[in-house]
């Protein structure tokens, strides 16, 4: 075995820990914390329904977004279109035997790279070009955006130009996730793209990423427009009412 | 006029260029030791300071799941950059709202995150200096938390939190705000923000009631801690004796007595607004609310309605039920509490109110979403009644109604720059630069429409256009109670108006 193939196979499988493990805490922790009281931005739904719907849409044509800034909106969905078919198709790297749909949607999610990275390339260009935005980006706005750009074209580059040893790949994958280590298949473009794809999912739960899952828990938008019909409460402040409310 | 330069209105909403620094002097006068300690703070700040504000943040981030969310999901995409009526006032970019969260976040980032304790640089995270808590107190104070951004944000940050959350740390560390603490304290003491005392408010109700028999020759009572009243109305001060507010006032008496039901105001709940709010202070707002609840239990009543104000609207419909429900001694088959239009446009369409729309024909009207109202309740049952419903009253009393530019209404209004707590002389500058987007759009149908009158359901929003309108050459009487105009093309039963009309018919 390889010491290329022990760094990657360590690597990932403290990367994967770090990810799930590190997102899954975040996000606990935001469940945990309560909301003592009934802020949505209204108009708002009125119903449990309404407000799923309201998040559904948020999180798949960015509704608020696209009140905001049409340009912002655009780069913003091709961006996180692209990344999600893309995601949908690298599933087949670490599933066994592949699931039909991933088959069919194999040339989307290749073509899909295109749009990812020309939605980055626009949101970096904002940072730089527009006078406000450039103002609110610390350096860590811009690296990971340059992160994701080098995981797009690395990615690109091997669908594109020179395909590596992918089914050695796979095997390499599989093995780290059932812990049966495999050879990493050596590729300069491929350990880039790997490398670049293991910091994101080390910085993932550490940094602004958390908005992933931070987006569902955002009072203005997932409670319900109910405040008249029905108390809302919670323990801290029901504390507070011990012994002197009539 | 002002020691400032004011705006001048432009053909159109302009988003400046940045301008870092032109406001970072401008902020209130800090609270007295007497006007923090009434609200349970210390009177000034405390020796360890930095330490104290990092716990309070803390502690805050475990009680608050909209802090700690917001803290953390905001990627600086821009989407609010040019959203704020400050920020297009002024050009500040720190009053961008993710300018002004960031204020907050780079100390959130500093002591509660990892990247910022190894890596303060690289994610903009920096130390709780004096500098930081300067800029704190200034910006903080140049929020209106309008919620004007958090309609926005593709993750609905809403940056009236995170200013919530700054003033309540600042004053938990005795630097709070003179203007809304002292308030409170007033309310405390009094009973009100004006500080009336019971024989002044009677004093002053007796001089309507006159005021109103001159008018109509009708005897329209406006009763005081009447116990055993069906309804007890809860409203601003202001609507005592500021103008256009007291006009308003005139207008829900006469609604009530039209609809014959029997009324009172309370002299322990003389007071609608709730600054607990402004500073952030679920307890403070929470000691405001349970007066009402007190006065209510008091007098017997059975319904509680709310007269015009716009961020006591948003407590008494979002937030009453929570901080001194439950209601349940109340007559439940009517909303709890009720808004006043919700009342006159149910009696509007009963047809219990004899109308004659002409009697305001000298007026055109556009009509000020007010944002508390707008981005955080309802005003009927159906989600955007808070839009429909004080339109329809309007149209229903008025001939004349335009209104304003479709991007600076219902959702997307534009705050008339005093809300939040900055309605005090010593944010003047503050507040007139904040006003410019909605004079922009106000001049624009003065222009074209001949709109002559903006009315508004805000006490805070009519004594902040009483002021800035002249400064954009308006007059100061453009603005306008909506009841105001009900109580203009109201004809009362058995008034002199009335006889008039029916001669007129015969």
């Amino acid at each position: 075995m390889s010491i290329l193939t022990g760094f990657f196979a360590v690597l990932y499988s403290l990367a994967g820990i770090v990810l799930f493990g590190g997102l899954a805490y975040r996000t606990w922790v935001f469940f945990k914390t309560p909301a003592p009281l009934k802020i949505p931005t209204t108009p708002a739904p009125t119903t449990r329904s309404g407000v799923a719907f309201r998040l559904v849409r948020e999180v798949t044509i960015f509704e608020s977004l696209f009140k905001s800034n049409k340009w912002l909106w655009l780069f913003g969905w091709m961006f996180h279109f692209g990344l999600f078919l893309v995601l949908l198709r690298h599933l087949r790297y670490v599933t066994e035997p592949v699931w039909g749909w991933v088959v069919l949607i194999q040339p989307f999610g290749k073509y899909a790279s295109i749009l990812m990275v020309v939605g980055l390339v626009g949101l970096l260009a904002r940072r730089f070009l527009v006078d406000r935005v450039k103002y609110i980006s610390a350096p860590s706005d811009i690296l990971m955006l340059l992160l994701l750009i080098g995981i797009g074209l690395s990615g690109m580059l091997m669908t594109f130009v020179s395909t590596p040893d992918i089914v050695q790949l796979k095997r390499f994958l599989l093995g780290v996730m059932f812990f049966s280590w495999e050879e990493f298949p050596a590729s300069i473009i491929l350990v880039v793209h790997m490398l670049l794809v293991a910091v994101l999912m080390l910085i993932f739960p550490f940094s602004k990423l958390l908005h992933s899952t931070g987006v569902f828990f955002s009072p203005t938008r997932n409670q319900v427009d109910n405040p008249r019909e029905k108390r809302h409460i919670v323990g801290w402040a029901l504390k507070l009412e011990s012994g002197d409310k009539r | 006029m002002a020691d400032f330069e004011v705006p001048s209105i432009k053909e159109d909403i302009i988003v400046p260029h940045i301008n870092p620094g032109v406001m970072e002097q401008s902020g209130p006068f800090v609270a007295k030791p007497d006007h923090q300690e009434a609200l349970g703070f210390p009177g000034e700040l405390v020796d360890n300071w930095q330490e104290a504000a990092v716990a309070k943040m803390g502690d805050m981030l475990k009680k608050y799941r909209s802090l700690k969310v917001f803290m953390d999901s905001c990627v600086k995409c821009g989407a609010c950059t040019d959203k704020c009526h400050y920020f297009i006032g002024t050009a500040d970019p720190k009053n961008m709202p993710v300018g002004r969260q960031d204020l907050f976040r780079k100390v959130y980032r500093r002591y509660f995150t990892l990247a910022g304790k190894f890596f303060p640089k690289l994610v903009g995270a920096s130390d709780f200096t004096e500098e930081v808590l300067d800029d704190w107190y200034n910006y903080f104070h140049q929020c209106s938390e309008c919620r004007r951004c958090s309609v926005y944000c593709p993750y609905g940050i809403d940056t009236a939190e995170i200013t919530m959350a700054a003033r309540e740390i600042m004053a938990s560390i005795g630097k709070g705000m003179k203007y809304s603490n002292e308030i409170i304290g007033k309310v405390y003491k009094i009973g009100n923000n004006l500080g009336l005392p019971e024989p002044a408010l009677a004093d002053t109700l007796e001089g309507l009631e006159e005021e109103v028999e001159d008018d109509t020759g009708v005897a329209v009572k406006y009763p005081l801690d009447q116990k055993g009243a069906e309804i007890l109305l809860v409203t601003p001060s202001a609507d005592f004796f500021a103008e256009p507010h007291v006009d308003g006032l005139i207008g829900y008496g006469k609604v009530f007595h039209e609809a014959g039901v029997s009324w009172t105001l309370s002299s322990k709940a003389s007071e609608a607004a709730n600054f607990g709010l402004f500073i952030g202070s679920y307890e403070n707002m929470r000691r405001i609310s349970l007066r009402i609840r007190e006065a209510a239990i008091d007098l017997g009543v059975k319904r509680l309605i709310f007269g015009e104000c716009g961020h006591a609207w948003r407590v008494a419909y979002s937030f009453l039920n929570t901080l001194a429900g439950p209601f349940d001694f109340l007559d439940q088959r009517y909303p709890i509490p009720q808004h006043i239009l919700e009342f006159t446009l149910g009696e509007l369409e009963k047809g219990s109110l004899n109308i004659d729309k002409s009697l305001n024909d000298d007026m055109t009207l556009t009509f000020h979403d007010s944002c508390n109202v707008a981005r955080a309740s309802r005003i009927g049952s159906a989600p955007g009644s808070q839009f429909e419903t004080p339109r329809a009253v309007i149209k229903a009393v008025c001939n004349n109604f335009v209104d304003m530019r479709a991007d600076t209404i219902k959702e997307g209004t534009f705050c008339c720059g005093g809300g939040g707590g900055l309605l005090t002389d010593d944010l003047m500058e503050v507040r007139v630069k904040g006003a410019l987007p909605r004079m922009t759009a106000l001049k624009d149908v003065v222009e074209n429409e001949g709109v002559t009158h903006m009315a508004a359901i805000c006490a805070i929003c009519k004594s902040q256009f009483s002021k800035v309108l002249p400064y954009y050459g308006f007059g100061m009487d453009q603005i306008v109670s909506v009841h105001q105009l009900v109580s203009n093309a109201l004809i009362l039963k058995g008034s002199e108006q009335e006889s008039e009309q029916a001669e007129a018919e015969a």
